[in-house]
């Protein structure tokens, strides 16, 4: 049984004197205990969006969330607000993507990580800050007594990630969703930071939802792989199959544009012509239709569906997909 | 091959400079904003003689019953026997600034007077702080109806200009006490601190690290004391301390226009400036020029102090 099942998500975005805009559109996934699966896709895909409101985090007016989110069978998005508060933290951490902004800037390191464990554990004051110190040694922060003295500042950023990451552990949760958590970083503090996750989800049996724009940190990191565009799932496959062999010309693009060492330096980086903005609403045929390059006359008129595969965990949104490599 | 006393091995080297950095920034450790403000604060002159001043007038008014030379009620009769129409006895022996209309010590009526008006400066801006934060952060932190109702009480406030808003709430008051006059400074002050209150809380509720707080479960009540009041706090001791001068001025002025107490007993700069000052100007313009001066570097001191505090707490200036 999935540790949490998302049914046909879809949140929409209402204001005074525009079109509805419908951010998330039917998504569904699921993610099994001590599983990691990645949601990648281009900004403006959906991806933060679901990550809020699995959270019930996105903002009380001027938004529709349907479908369920179930998690151990309890549907999150019915729960009333002061329950769901009870999990969030507890049952289910989350890391952001700006490790600066998302600490409070006048409040102690240490109070930041031992307010979720008064909160949650009932833990005293004095004992949850002697917590606070083990997780932040846990984390790979150097004299951490010293740091619980200090301000957010005062911190370099991989050490901000990390105390980040202490304060979304510090429960225990069974889940962790991680939205963006490296891109604030250079890249051999991502390297580091991607490490210390994977090393820390594997012990403790987290499972983890890796949000993200970043093929190699999918790469590195999870088991399934959710291909998001423009608010639906367009394709789902195991790490090593989606990156073997891309079935949605959308992937294969995204797989394409990823600069490599061993390319011919001569050669332009490929690049998928237009941008989200070019696209056809899902009911009308397929978003990405106009941006395609192997778009034909049957991707026009009616929705696609997303059709599984005979590959383990597969489904595919296409008409017209990447051609299936017989192996030799 | 090593030469003696050289690095001997890459990780002999490494252990070396983690000594070297270790040893160079273990000092910055607990640095907090408000002591790196206070640094920044004691470089800044302006700032020193803001401080200097408040300090001066301060230790007065403490200690007003050493530093005074006489009872500030009581009437000399060395005085008041050389009281004319026409005249006041300046400076003599043991009077050091002469005396007033009434025979009393003029020099023990202007340092009784600086803790009067310190009472009541102090006083009205911290009633003003507190129900003007308490406001403001409820309507910032509420929102909907409650927001727009307490956002258009303080409009209808600020559209008065402040003195008129203070005689209209001391003319509504049965009788004319000190307490009166702390009141209606303090609540001409209150939405200032409620828009300030509401604006921080307003930005900060969209804030990474608010919804960062809501992703951990904590409570909305704790979100908001917890959370955000502390990341307002700069901001309302920089506002808290340009709101003294004002609201020194506007008690002084409450005096000056005699709505204030009407003891005369009472020694108090603005009372007088505006009776005595005013009526024998020409007779003994000391009486005017010292009380006026009084109020006047007060003011300056609060008003130096607080915009340096402005610029020293400003996160823009940070190093």
């Amino acid at each position: 049984m999935p540790l949490l099942d998302v049914r046909d998500l879809s949140v929409v975005f209402r204001r005074k004197g525009a079109e509805p805009f419908t951010a998330v559109d039917g998504v569904s996934f699921s993610v099994d205990p001590g599983q990691t699966v990645g949601l990648v896709g281009e900004s403006g895909c959906g991806k933060s969006v679901t990550s809020l409101a699995i959270m019930g985090l996105l903002p009380r007016r001027g938004n529709t969330v349907a479908g369920e989110v179930l998690f151990e069978d309890t549907d999150l998005l019915r729960l009333r607000p002061q329950d769901l508060r009870d999990r969030r933290g507890r049952d289910i951490g989350m890391i952001f993507q700006d490790p600066l902004s998302s600490l409070n800037p006048v409040i102690p390191l240490g109070l930041q990580v031992a307010e979720v464990l008064e909160r949650h554990q009932g833990r005293t004051r004095q004992a949850a800050l002697r917590e606070a110190r083990q997780l932040l040694e846990a984390v790979g922060i150097p004299d951490p007594a010293r740091r619980l003295k200090e301000f957010p500042h005062q911190l370099s950023g991989g050490m901000r990630q990390r105390a980040l990451i202490a304060v979304a552990l510090a429960c225990k949760p069974r889940l962790l969703i991680a939205d963006e958590p490296t891109t604030a970083l250079d890249v051999t503090i991502q390297a580091q930071i991607l490490a210390l996750l994977k090393d820390l989800v594997d012990r403790s049996g987290t499972a983890l939802v890796m949000i993200t724009h970043d093929l190699g940190v999918v790469a590195g990191l999870c088991d399934t792989v959710n291909v998001l565009y423009a608010g639906k799932v367009v394709e789902r496959a195991g790490r090593h199959d989606l990156f073997a062999q891309p079935r949605h010309p959308y992937t294969h693009g995204l797989l394409q544009s990823v600069p490599r060492l061993d390319a011919d330096r001569g050669r332009r980086l490929h690049q998928i012509p237009g941008s989200v903005s070019d696209n056809i609403p899902w009911t009308e045929g397929c978003a990405f239709a106009p941006r395609c390059a192997r778009v034909i006359d049957d991707c026009i008129g009616a929705t696609v569906a997303l059709e599984p595969t005979r590959r383990r965990d597969g489904a595919l949104r296409c008409t017209n997909p990447v051609p299936q490599e017989v192996p030799a | 091959m090593t030469r003696p006393g050289g690095i001997a091995t890459l990780a002999e080297h490494k252990r070396r400079r983690i000594d070297e950095l270790t040893a160079r920034t273990s000092g910055t450790g607990g640095v907090s904003l408000l002591r790196d403000a206070g640094r920044r604060l004691r470089r800044n002159p302006a700032a020193v003689v803001g401080a200097a001043l408040i300090l001066l007038f301060l230790v007065i008014a403490i200690f007003a019953p050493l530093v005074a030379p006489h009872d500030p009620v009581q009437r000399f009769p060395e005085l008041t026997s050389r009281l004319t129409v026409d005249s006041i006895p300046g400076a003599t022996a043991g009077h050091p600034l002469g005396s007033d209309p009434l025979g009393r010590d003029f020099a023990s009526r202007m340092i009784y007077g600086a803790r009067q008006t310190l009472f009541v400066g102090v006083l009205a801006t911290l009633i003003g702080l507190l129900s003007g934060v308490l406001l403001g952060a409820v309507a910032g932190a509420a929102g909907g109806w409650v927001d727009v109702l307490i956002m258009r009480i303080t409009d209808v406030m600020l559209a008065l200009p402040s003195l008129l808003l203070a005689i209209t709430l001391v003319a509504l008051a049965s009788e004319s006490t000190q307490w009166t006059v702390i009141v209606a400074v303090a609540v001409v002050n209150v939405p200032v601190f409620a828009r300030l209150l509401r604006g921080s809380m307003l930005a900060q509720r969209e804030s990474d690290h608010v919804l960062a707080a809501r992703a951990l479960g904590v409570r909305g009540r704790d979100i908001v004391t917890r959370h955000m009041l502390p990341n307002s706090l700069t901001a309302v001791i920089v506002q808290a301390t340009l709101t003294f001068a004002v609201a020194i001025l506007d008690a002084a002025a409450l005096s000056f226009l005699g709505l204030g107490d009407p003891d005369i007993n009472r020694a108090e700069w603005g009372l007088m400036l505006g009776v005595d000052g005013v009526r024998y100007l020409e007779v003994r313009p000391e009486l005017a020029y010292f009380p006026a001066a009084a109020i006047i570097l007060v003011a300056l001191g609060f008003t130096l102090l607080g915009e340096s505090m402005r610029e020293a707490l400003d996160p823009k200036n940070r190093r």
